[in-house]
């Protein structure tokens, strides 16, 4: 019996330790996405307009859009996804550990987290800046009168380190305050724990209006930083990197096309680069690994790229400013569908 | 043929594989192995799932521009390294912990001495005060302080008491004591009125043993220590105080002066200040430890013997005489040892910091982690400092308790 025991015991142990060798995936993400038959997103949970959980338990916003993007290209169907709410300073271990497979959480491209946080960008889907607010009560107008305050920020973000940045360059003493969750940071500027919060534009546009008196508070005419915000993925899977960046340019590419979520079951066109996005001629889904009407799939889940910006920003009182169709003059341009 | 009948002769040989000696040494043998292959394992599977992530474990990081700002702390500028900035979330760490445990420890006697009163309304008090905090997770007590320090009036209409503290919801300003030019002179007055009293004890005892106390037998007279002791207490302090006052007025600045607060733009500048997220988190700590802390200390006493204290009553002493001196050294040694581990989760839990805003060790690595993605390194740095923290608490705490174990028996 005990003998028996014993080599139960060790062929358990055994076991114990070459699973983990064996669970070992060397597959894209993308594989591993269609295999489980649902993505994993992780976004922001507490900023409306971009990355928010609504009372009825529905997430809303122009990232989590971009995710149902992604589950439809992959899957053919928008609603299998998983959001993962993260804060700033958890999400790229997030994404490094495979809890999730696709960061789109306002997240600002720079050199440092593309070159060494085993991280990959897709193309920007949101060019914002980094501005400040502060109560009007405090008659503040630029960003030299900020001398002495105490600033809040997010703890983690790339705001933090342009804060610094500025305020130095500037030469002017300040207090800076990061909190890792963005209600609390909120909750103390508007208790005036903080006199002044900074962070990108749209987040502070975003913000104020949930303040109790939202006209009492104004974003100074200032911005300090470009903060090109973009979804990401783990490094190094160049298949699964390829599929979400394009499924970013198909909604530029329908908007620059006038593909609208309403026409465009019955878009007919003679034009051969539209048919290819179609999926009616070429094999474009095949090249990334996707079905061959993927784009198709984008476009009917979640609209073109204006149309996610409508649904999601323009409510919440953003300018489409420079994001809008090179065409227009903007700064979104969708590479050839060729 | 003959059967044989005689009892089997045993080889008192035993065979190695039987041999309990042999057995114990290859078992621990093998345990060894086992864990150091465990160990290899866990390794290289971390180092292999780095490879295919693109990064490697490389700690230079640690000596590049941290380039942000840290609330509070000691004296840190965001040109300063990573490694200064994690020194700082350690001195954090710890000014909020040894805070924490001294506050907890005052409060946790206090209430653990109260729930054993004789006083009903006392008692009840105080076991209402334990269920209460001891029941609540402690994020959520941490949180609500924090929520109630956001409710504290703004800078505008700041509490202030004698014009010189001020409470608002940026914190508690006071005003601080600040060295002037006559604080160095008065340091030599201290340093020369030390001296002096030295001589001076010095020579009185001398004086005593070998000439007053001349005459007595050898038993009798007292030991030149406790001369030095009478001395000490009745020439050497007085002489010593004359000196640091005299010397206070000699200066030509007063030594000290009281630096006020004073309201800015934004709030009050200089002066000492303890920020919202710190008072949270301490009281929070406090609270919370004080409540397990009450319910050790008074098992701690239960645990003494009814009739130590029964036999103090009956030589006469009185009800706070029978705890001081009889009742209390008896339970400490009793009380230590789970107090140590009270001390050691509060130093764990101050790394609830993180929900607050406040800059401790764990917050600041994790500020790190984001901004240099080197989460493995960090966290293994994080996971040392608290290791290393905890382990001199209980060597510390064991060390006491030897101490103590070995006079009270």
């Amino acid at each position: 019996m005990r003998k028996f025991l014993f080599r139960v015991s060790v062929l358990v142990l055994a076991i114990s330790l070459v699973t983990p060798l064996l669970a070992d995936d060397h597959g894209s993400v993308l594989d591993k996405v269609k295999n489980r038959g649902k993505l994993v997103c992780g976004v922001h949970g507490g900023l409306p307009g971009f990355g928010f959980l609504g009372e009825d338990g529905k997430w809303s916003g122009f990232d989590a859009d971009f995710g149902r993007a992604i589950a439809a290209a992959v899957l053919g169907d928008p609603s299998k996804v998983e959001f993962v709410p993260l804060n700033a300073a958890e999400r790229f271990v997030a994404l490094q550990t495979g809890e999730i497979d696709v960061l789109i959480r306002n997240t600002t491209w720079t050199l440092s987290r593309d070159a060494e946080l085993s991280t990959d960008f897709a193309p920007p889907t949101f060019y914002d800046g980094q501005g400040f607010m502060v109560p009007k009560s405090l008659n503040i107008e630029s960003i030299t009168e900020l001398e002495g305050a105490s600033i809040g920020v997010t703890a983690g973000s790339t705001t933090e380190l342009n804060l610094t940045d500025t305020m130095r360059s500037l030469g002017l003493e300040f207090k800076s305050i990061s909190y890792a969750d963005i209600d609390t940071l909120y909750n103390s500027y508007e208790a005036g724990r903080v006199n002044v919060v900074t962070s990108d534009k749209s987040q502070l546009v975003a913000r104020r209006k949930d303040l109790k008196n939202p006209d009492d508070h104004v974003i100074l005419d200032v911005t300090i930083s470009k903060e090109p915000l973009g979804p990401l993925t783990i490094h190094g899977d160049n298949k699964w990197n390829d599929a979400v960046s394009w499924v970013v340019y198909a909604t530029f590419f329908a908007e620059e096309h006038n593909i609208t979520q309403e026409n465009v079951k019955t878009f007919k066109t003679e034009n051969p680069e539209i048919k290819r996005f179609l999926g009616e001629s070429g094999e474009m889904g095949k090249k990334l690994g996707l079905p061959k009407d993927w784009a198709k799939q984008v476009i009917i889940s979640v609209g073109n790229y204006g149309e996610i910006f409508e649904r999601n920003l323009t409510p919440i009182g953003l300018p489409r400013g420079i994001n809008k169709p090179w065409t227009q003059g903007g700064l979104l341009y969708s590479m050839p569908f060729r | 043929m003959m059967e044989d009948n005689s009892p089997k002769v045993i080889s008192d040989k035993i065979p190695f594989y039987r041999d309990i000696r042999f057995l114990k040494v290859f078992f621990q043998i093998l345990f060894i192995i086992g864990i150091i292959l465990l160990a290899v394992f866990l390794y290289s599977n971390m180092l292999n799932g780095l490879s295919k992530q693109g990064t490697e474990l490389d700690l230079t990081f640690l000596n590049s521009e941290a380039g942000f700002e840290l609330s509070e702390g000691i004296d840190f500028d965001p040109s300063e390294t990573f490694l200064k900035a994690f020194w700082v979330g350690i001195v954090n760490t710890l000014k909020v912990s040894i805070l924490g445990i001294f506050c907890a420890t005052v409060i946790g006697f206090f209430f653990g001495i109260a729930r054993l009163s004789s006083n009903w309304l006392i008692r009840q008090i105080a076991s209402v005060y334990v269920e209460c905090f001891r029941n609540i997770p402690l994020v959520l007590q941490i949180v609500f302080w924090y929520a109630i320090m956001l409710v504290l009036p703004g800078v505008g209409e700041s509490i202030s008491l004698f014009d010189s503290i001020f409470i608002n919801v940026q914190g508690v300003y006071l005003p601080s004591l600040e060295g002037t030019a006559g604080l160095i002179p008065w340091v030599w007055y201290l340093l020369a009125g030390i001296i002096l009293a030295i001589i001076v004890v010095l020579g009185l005892a001398a004086y005593r043993y070998f000439f007053q106390f001349r005459e007595l037998h050898e038993t009798d007279r007292p030991s030149f220590i406790s001369n030095i002791i009478f001395g000490a207490k009745w020439v050497a302090a007085p002489i010593f105080l004359a000196v640091a006052i005299v010397g206070w007025f000699l200066t030509p600045e007063v030594p000290f002066e009281l630096l006020q607060p004073e309201l800015q733009r934004f709030g009050f500048v200089g002066g000492m200040n303890f920020s919202p997220e710190f008072t949270a988190l301490l009281i929070g700590l406090a609270v919370y430890t004080s409540a397990f802390i009450a319910e050790v200390v008074r098992s701690g006493i239960q645990a003494v013997v009814k009739g130590q204290r029964e036999a103090a009553r009956s030589v006469g002493l009185k009800e706070s005489q029978v705890l001081r001196l009889v009742v209390i050294p008896q339970a400490i040694p009793v009380i230590v040892p789970p107090l140590t581990s009270q001390y050691l989760n509060l130093a764990k839990n101050s790394s609830l910091a993180i929900f607050i805003g406040f800059p401790d060790l764990f917050q600041v690595g994790e500020i790190m982690m984001a901004q240099t993605g080197q989460s493995i390194p960090i966290f293994a740095m994080i996971m040392v400092s608290y290791l290393i923290m905890s382990l001199t608490t209980s060597a510390f705490m064991n060390w006491y308790n030897h101490r103590i174990t070995r006079i009270g028996r």
